[in-house]
């Protein structure tokens, strides 16, 4: 029963599985879809859908799918099999209130226009052209808001409310979720009892012994938790090139500040290469700095540091004095220098680079990949990457 | 069987019930996810109010383990009671206190279990819940007892999306997403809240509400709680009306970050 529709959703890239199919024949079975198509959309979305960054996907799986049920003779033998009880949804024609505001054919059309045109450039991979679509909708003074209509969203048919893809804002058609990254980043530990903190632990064997000095009566013995000793110097380039990787290096800096595993997490911004200053904020803005040598200073060599960039500049940037791209500030020592001076005060460094790997030979910038790549060793911002990197850092 | 239909003073969505009910039916924890401020703790108390159920809250922190959930076993006391002889230490029972978990399992009556802010708690939290989620019993070596649920509760997890849950967890559950209230909803919470007040304010600070929503760049979009304190500082202090989407006073009211305000502030001398 509705196979085609489940492998429908799986082609458009939701994880269905059998266990959730068959929570969803269960509901079925108990009459939970109650009579109407709508309701069977809630259903299907409540128990195969589980999170709202898959709810747009689901929606076009959806309107696809159905996209021919509007009315009820339309709707198949089966399907009525399951909502056979109570009354019947009626024709969404039969609603005196749209067919006064609205020219209902035209809605329509132009309903069924868009659905194909998104159906269409979503195949072709290019997601956000697709919303075009949805303006287009706009043009003939149908907005999704204008189908919505507020208050009657009883009567509006499952379809429609696919149709109108209201959660196309979630979507992330993402390389690597946060989750992933974070489970990398829980490799990024070193344990030790030599923190400060209280003795909260029960230390077994020091109570047996020292139970056992007491001449049996009990003493007991406390320890320190282990606890992570890794800090963590995060150095990300927000330059317009990496502005094609936000997402990625957002995710990666999120994942990071989510990670309640580290001792200390300290995260400066640079513009392509490190000089005199790392800003505070990611706009790098004039002044909102510290003073990169303030940084080399008070951290200690303990720090664990990672840049991410695409290390694609000019090579003067990196090489020559005077070379940063800030109109304001003049570097009296180049680039290099700069990131030299990183690998000698903090023993473990590394570079992740969005570009992936087999580009650097052949990506703008490649020169300059390959020089930063000599004095800090690069990474691909995958997870392969990451974990390689992770590695490297944790090596003694 | 039972149904969830809204409470007197939490208005629910038809979506929102029909999850709500879906998930008593089906016997699966329902998870909510929504932005802050769209009432998801809220939605545990409606259920119990209106189903007169008993409501135990579980509240999540980064340091909560799932054992603690289910039961501790507090040695200590055992062996300081051994040691001065108080109490029948033979009996581990009484050293045995059940968790949140535990409690809404072993209890008589059917309950509802809030499971608040899951994702605060450490990445594994959710995945050493599942056995026990499934089959909602649990066993306590130290006892050899089985602690097995009479009547199984219903479970409403709250998650505001800090950390991304592991899938095995999520197939388990029922899920829904709590949209945003949209313009006509918002109405309806600011008169609970207010009253009936000019209606000219009112449309002019939704309208300017939904405007700064929309910007992409906005980093903490307002919610609703601080929609409601910002008509009340609207109204107090008796703002001109037109002025209101012009020049939208008292910003650090509705956001609360500075590349916030510079981005509406942008935006203002564009147009």
């Amino acid at each position: 029963m509705f196979i085609e529709f489940m492998l429908a959703l799986r082609e458009q890239g939701l994880s269905v599985s059998l266990d959730e199919w068959l929570v969803l024949m269960e509901a079925l079975d108990q009459g939970m879809a109650g009579n109407s198509l709508l309701e069977f959309y809630y259903l299907c979305r409540n128990v195969l859908v589980k999170t709202e960054a898959d709810y747009d996907a689901f929606d076009l799986a959806f309107a696809k799918y159905f996209e021919g049920v509007e009315t009820v003779d339309d709707i198949p033998a089966e399907l009525w099999d399951w909502l056979n009880q109570g009354e019947l949804e009626r024709d969404i024609s039969d609603r005196p209130v749209w067919a006064k505001e609205y020219d209902f054919d035209e809605l329509m059309k132009m309903f069924q226009e868009r659905l194909a045109e998104q159906t269409e450039k979503h195949d072709g991979g290019n997601y956000w052209i697709g919303t075009g679509g949805t303006s287009a909708m706009g043009h003939g003074g149908y907005n999704p808001a204008g189908i919505r209509v507020g208050g009657y969203g009883r009567h509006q048919s499952a379809v429609k409310v696919a149709g109108e893809r209201n959660f196309r804002d979630f979507r992330q058609d993402q390389e690597l979720d946060i989750r992933q990254f974070q489970m990398a980043f829980r490799k990024l530990r070193q344990f030790s009892t030599r923190v400060e903190g209280a003795k909260t632990e029960l230390d077994i064997d020091g109570t047996i012994d020292a139970t056992c000095e007491n001449a049996g009566m009990l003493k007991l013995v406390y320890e320190k938790p282990r606890k992570n000793t890794v800090k963590l110097l995060l150095l990300i380039d927000s330059d317009g090139s990496m502005a094609q990787h936000s997402r990625l290096c957002n995710q990666l800096f999120q994942a990071l500040h989510q990670s309640t595993h580290l001792k200390d997490l300290r995260t400066y911004y640079f513009h392509n290469c490190v000089y005199d200053y790392l800003y505070t904020t990611p706009h790098c803005r004039h002044g909102e700095w510290l003073e990169t040598e303030w940084v080399l200073r008070n951290l200690d060599s303990e720090y664990k540091v990672i840049f991410v960039g695409d290390a694609a500049m000019s090579p003067y940037e990196l090489m020559a004095r005077g070379g940063c791209n800030d109109w304001y500030t003049y570097n009296e020592e180049p680039g290099a220098v700069w990131l030299e001076k990183f690998t000698r005060r903090f023993k473990k460094c590394i570079w992740l680079n969005p570009i992936k790997e087999d580009r650097w030979r052949f990506a703008w910038g490649s020169r300059t990949i390959q020089e930063v790549g000599k004095l800090i060793p690069m990474f691909e911002l995958t997870l392969d990457g990451l974990d390689k990197g992770i590695q490297r850092l944790l090596v003694r | 069987m039972k149904k969830f239909t809204g409470s007197e003073n939490y208005v629910a969505t038809k979506e929102l019930m029909n999850a709500v009910n879906v998930a008593i039916a089906l016997k699966k924890p329902l998870l909510i996810k929504g932005e802050p401020g769209t009432g998801k703790t809220m939605l545990a108390e409606a259920i119990a109010e209106s189903l007169d159920m008993k409501l135990i809250v579980w509240g999540i922190k980064s340091t909560t383990k799932a054992q603690e959930g289910l039961y501790v076993y507090d040695t200590v006391q055992r062996l300081y009671d051994s040691q001065f002889g108080e109490g029948d230490v033979s009996d581990i029972k009484r050293y045995i206190k059940l968790g949140k978990l535990g409690e809404a399992f072993a209890s008589e009556e059917q309950v509802v279990l809030l499971i608040d802010e899951i994702d605060k708690a450490d990445l594994e939290f959710p995945n050493d819940l599942l056995w026990e989620l499934d089959r909602m019993e649990f066993y306590i070596p130290e006892t050899k007892e089985t602690i097995k649920t009479k009547h199984r509760p219903i479970v409403i997890i709250t998650s505001n999306a800090e950390k991304e849950l592991p899938d095995a967890f999520l197939r388990r559950c029922i899920f829904h997403y709590i949209e945003f209230p949209d313009q006509e909803k918002i109405r309806d919470i600011i008169k609970v809240h207010f009253g009936d007040l000019d209606r000219k304010l009112v449309d002019a600070a939704i309208e300017a509400f939904y405007d700064i929503r929309g910007m992409r760049q906005i980093m903490k979009k307002p919610s609703t709680s601080e929609l409601l304190d910002w008509i009340q500082a609207l109204q107090i202090s008796g703002v001109d009306v037109k002025k209101i989407k012009e020049n939208i006073p008292y910003i650090g009211v509705l956001l609360k970050k500075n590349q916030d305000i510079d981005v509406v502030k942008g935006y203002r001398h564009v147009y």
